[in-house]
């Protein structure tokens, strides 16, 4: 049986950070290092099976001090979650959920509920590293997905491929992979049933399966045939030939840089198979995996980016900017772009690297330094290696090391003629140093 | 917002249409070496003297920084101007019927009995069609020859979906695999991979026709308000901070790292090129020499920032923005149409009369597109549903001056659905653009292209 390589390598806590940012959020104070003592076994183990949930740091409100109306206020789901990025004890839990949410890509503009969103968010927490094929059901009569999908609008009377489609192409299978029209269209069949109605001032409710909307005839499907309903349809999908291939790559990409070679691939695939569909052991593998601590680096998402700067700073959510500035840096929770989520590969443009250089600049305003009060070296190497320090240290290229010297070296001259300037110039220079790190690849990237 | 229920296949077209904005995201990485932005043929003498001259004498050099300076100058570098193609979207579906009124066909008053128009100014070339009261602007320049009047624009089997119909004419296909915009592939093209500014979209977001698969494009509200600051940071400090973006952006090596270090080089350049406009206590940095409409819409101050940026020579290809307006207007047709077509209108007039002050004026064409016009027959809470023809425009001192296809009238020229059937279909514009304006191949855009009519585009 084909074994997947685990990591041999000294284990640190770069190594650690390094994980942390891939299975979560990145560090808070301390945690790289504490990690890191626990070997890369231990470290793993201690992601994939957290216990109980326990919030750490001050309760999410907004800036008048309300708390959150997750369900209702414009934008506070978005807040909601990444409350629980930032204080979560189980950030693996919580980025799965991110993966799941990428996967099955639903969007409130088609919900328009923001209780249905966060219903189906809390299925992606609870469900996230068990067994995909139970996922996978849960999804299928998910209410969320039902409207985003049209799952609901799909019967006996008037067949709807949209839910039939998506869920092969996008889910399970891969576009054009080991499926025909004639299997969406059969697929669709199956899984006709489900209903809801429509109650004016309150939107979708009372969703159900009745069989008398269900089309009860034989189908064919992947060359099997039945009188097949939902559950068969999912099952059918989850034990196609082509399915764990799927699973393993799509999974893999949101932890690890490039492919897996095709050792890595097929044995992840026995995992996944010999788990019976299970997630949480092709997870650790891929967790323990050399690629991930030797390979490249991965851009961080906009949200991802945001709660590892709270994280780093043990700051709570206490405005409410970051479900805009979120979406400017392109990634409002609950609204994927688009069917597929979000484009792992394209976060970055003009405009949204613009967003981050605005969410780092509201992370920073409440450190920000006064330049009438506040005191700071007259020496570039000093401010650097302050502001470095107010990060807690994170690695930097030489280029980037460089660029910040020659920019406060760059500051300090200016200030040469003026003691009031050598004062307040440095303060300022040690506000913007904190800033371009941020903003810096580096920080952009883990 | 109604019941999703009733929506039936509307989440893919919509999601579809998401995509075709975000395919432009995938910035790649400038690399060392890579030339600087094909420039628009100003001098550095004559750049300095539009652009920053001006500039200068409001900001002061400290807070402009020396990096930024030279890469502005460099940017307006050598290469001859290009013309420029401005997309003016009225989205929603405009009533063709009542922007084109046509009161000359004894059938129009039996169709729009509550809202049929009466009065006003005909057009030269039909004289059963008369200008909406409201677009005054543009029967002004019409008046004088730069305008040409697409009077029933479209397609065959018009969708009725907003997005789905959208869609198609973003991507310039009867498609909805495709998720490339029409701009975005004629700038990829002929666009240059570290020149974000080629393709420009004045909006929140980036306009789905500019989406492009390999060049950058950039997404601005207006050239003032690409703005960057760092709290309690100011003057000189803030000037060497923001000149410092750029030295963020080098290679490593490592591909992901890479790749934000080439848009944090394009962020660095971008913000150079629209430093001279930026604004200050909520004045844009730039003059207008002609007066906008006063308005709170964005429309009237995005046209004059993009009339200041060909100003000042920075490398502009293609444009996108959405005009003002509710033009879906399945209710209260009258009020709300004739409030956005008017602003749009004005707003246009002034664009061109800017341009014409400038000596930009025989550089810069106006496309003004719909997803479909309306339903001939108004429905019964004065407004109208969605139909098939639509109404469009080509404006500028180049423009042909003649009208693309023609209004087929209302007794043999509707659908079985009653909807105004196309006279002219909007890819052959598009096709006649490329070729005529742009100087591209449209077969290299427009899949089909040889299948579609040319129409003489420019004078």
């Amino acid at each position: 049986m084909p074994q997947v390589a685990a990591y041999r390598g000294a284990f640190g806590a770069a190594q650690a950070e390094r994980l942390l940012w891939r299975a979560g959020f990145g560090p808070r104070k301390g945690e790289a290092e504490a990690l890191a003592r626990l070997g890369l076994d231990g470290a793993v183990h201690a992601l994939t099976h957290p216990g109980p949930e326990r919030l750490v740091g001050p309760a999410p409100h907004d800036e008048k001090g309300n708390p959150l109306a997750p369900y209702d206020a414009w934008g506070a789901d978005h807040l909601w979650w990444l409350d629980r990025m930032v204080r979560t004890s189980r950030p693996l839990v919580e980025r799965m959920a991110l993966v799941w949410h990428d996967w099955f890509a639903t969007s409130n503009d088609g919900v328009d509920s923001q209780r249905l969103m966060l219903n189906q968010n809390g299925l992606f927490r609870t469900r996230g590293l068990g067994s995909f094929h139970s996922l996978l059901l849960e999804v299928t009569k998910d209410p969320a997905m039902l409207l985003w999908l049209n799952g609901s609008d799909n019967s006996r009377f008037a067949p709807n491929e949209n839910y039939a489609r998506e869920m092969m192409e996008l889910f399970t299978l891969g576009a054009g992979r080991g499926y025909t029209e004639t299997d969406v269209r059969e697929q669709a069949r199956a899984l006709t049933g489900f209903r809801n109605d429509w109650r004016n001032g309150v939107g979708s409710v009372n969703f159900r399966y009745d069989p008398k909307w269900h089309d009860p005839g034989q189908k064919t499907i992947f060359g099997h045939r039945g009188p097949y309903a939902w559950r068969d349809s999912v099952r059918l999908a989850v034990a196609h030939a082509d399915h764990p291939s799927f699973f393993v790559r799509k999974l893999w990409s949101y932890f690890v840089a490039g492919e897996p070679d095709a050792h890595t691939q097929a044995a992840l695939e026995h995992l996944y198979l010999s788990s019976g569909t299970d997630v949480r052991p092709v997870v650790t593998a891929i967790l323990k995996h050399p690629a991930l601590y030797s390979g490249g680096r991965l851009t961080k998402s906009p949200v991802v980016y945001t709660a590892g700067l709270l994280r780093r700073l043990g700051r709570g959510i206490d405005t409410s900017a970051w479900t805009w500035l979120d979406a400017m840096a392109g990634q409002q929770l609950f609204y994927p772009p688009n069917v597929a989520g979000w484009d792992d590969t394209r976060w970055l443009d003009t405009a949204t690297w613009r967003g981050r250089w605005w969410i780092a600049q509201y992370v920073l305003q409440p450190y920000a330094l006064d330049p009438g009060k506040a005191a700071q070296p007259y020496d570039a190497a000093k401010l650097v290696e302050s502001a470095l320090a107010f990060w807690r240290k994170p690695a930097l290229s030489p280029s980037t090391h460089t660029a910040l010297q020659a920019f406060a070296q760059n500051a300090l001259a200016d200030a040469r003629d003026a003691a009031w300037k050598r004062k307040q110039y440095a303060v300022m220079a040690q506000n913007a140093l904190r800033h371009l790190i941020a903003v810096s690849p580096d920080l952009q990237t883990a | 917002m109604s019941s999703c229920n009733h929506c039936t296949g509307l989440s893919r077209s919509r999601l579809l249409h998401r995509a075709a904005a975000e395919a432009g995201r995938g910035l790649p990485a400038i690399e060392p070496g890579m030339p600087l932005p094909a420039g628009t043929g100003l001098t550095r003498r004559s750049f300095v003297a539009q652009g920053l001259g001006a500039f200068l004498a409001v900001y002061g050099a400290s807070r402009l920084g020396l990096d930024a300076f030279d890469a502005g100058i460099a940017a307006a570098a050598t290469s001859p101007p290009q013309q420029v193609l401005v997309s003016v979207f009225l989205e929603g579906g405009a009533d063709a019927m009542s922007v084109l009124s046509p009161q000359g066909d004894p059938l129009y008053a039996k169709v729009r009995p509550k809202l049929a128009l009466a009065g006003g100014v005909p057009l030269a070339e039909d004289e059963r069609l008369f200008w909406h009261p409201a677009a005054a602007g543009l029967t002004q320049l019409y008046g004088e020859r730069k305008v040409s009047v697409m009077p029933a624009i479209g397609y065959t089997h018009a969708d009725q979906s907003h997005f789905t119909s959208r869609h198609y004419w973003e991507v310039g296909a009867t498609s909805t695999e495709i998720r490339t915009g029409w701009l975005g592939r004629y700038l990829d093209a002929v666009g240059t991979l570290d020149n974000p500014l080629q393709g420009l979209s004045l909006d929140d977001t980036l306009a789905p026709a500019l989406a492009t698969a390999k060049v950058p494009v950039a997404s601005i509200d207006g050239p003032d308000r690409y703005d960057f600051w760092s709290s309690r940071v100011w003057g000189q400090v803030e000037a060497r901070m923001l000149d410092a973006i750029g030295s963020l952006g080098k290679p490593s090596g490592d591909a992901s790292y890479d790749t934000v270090a080439g848009v944090t080089a394009q962020v660095d350049r971008l913000r150079s090129q629209l430093l001279p406009f930026q604004s200050v206590d909520d004045k844009p940095g730039f003059t207008s020499p002609v007066t906008y409409p006063a308005s709170d819409d964005a429309f009237p101050r995005r046209l004059a920032g993009l009339a200041a940026m060909l100003g000042a020579g920075l490398p502009l290809r293609v444009v996108a923005l959405t005009a003002p307006g509710h033009y879906d207007t399945h209710s209260n047709q009258a009020g709300d149409l004739a409030q956005g077509l008017q602003l749009t209108s004005d707003s246009l007039l002034a664009f061109q009369r800017d341009l014409e002050a400038r000596g930009l004026a025989d550089r810069v064409l106006v496309h003004v597109w719909s997803e479909f016009g309306r339903r001939a027959q108004e429905n019964g809470d004065a407004g109208t549903d969605h139909g098939a023809a639509g109404v469009g425009f080509l404006i500028g001192s180049r423009a042909k001056a003649q009208m693309v296809g023609e209004f087929p009238g209302l007794a043999k020229g509707l659908d079985d659905d009653g909807n105004v059937t196309a006279t002219a279909d909007f890819r052959g514009v598009y096709a006649s653009l490329l070729e005529q304006w742009l100087g591209v191949d449209a077969g290299r855009v427009i899949p089909g292209a040889s299948s579609f009519q040319r129409t003489s585009v420019v004078a």
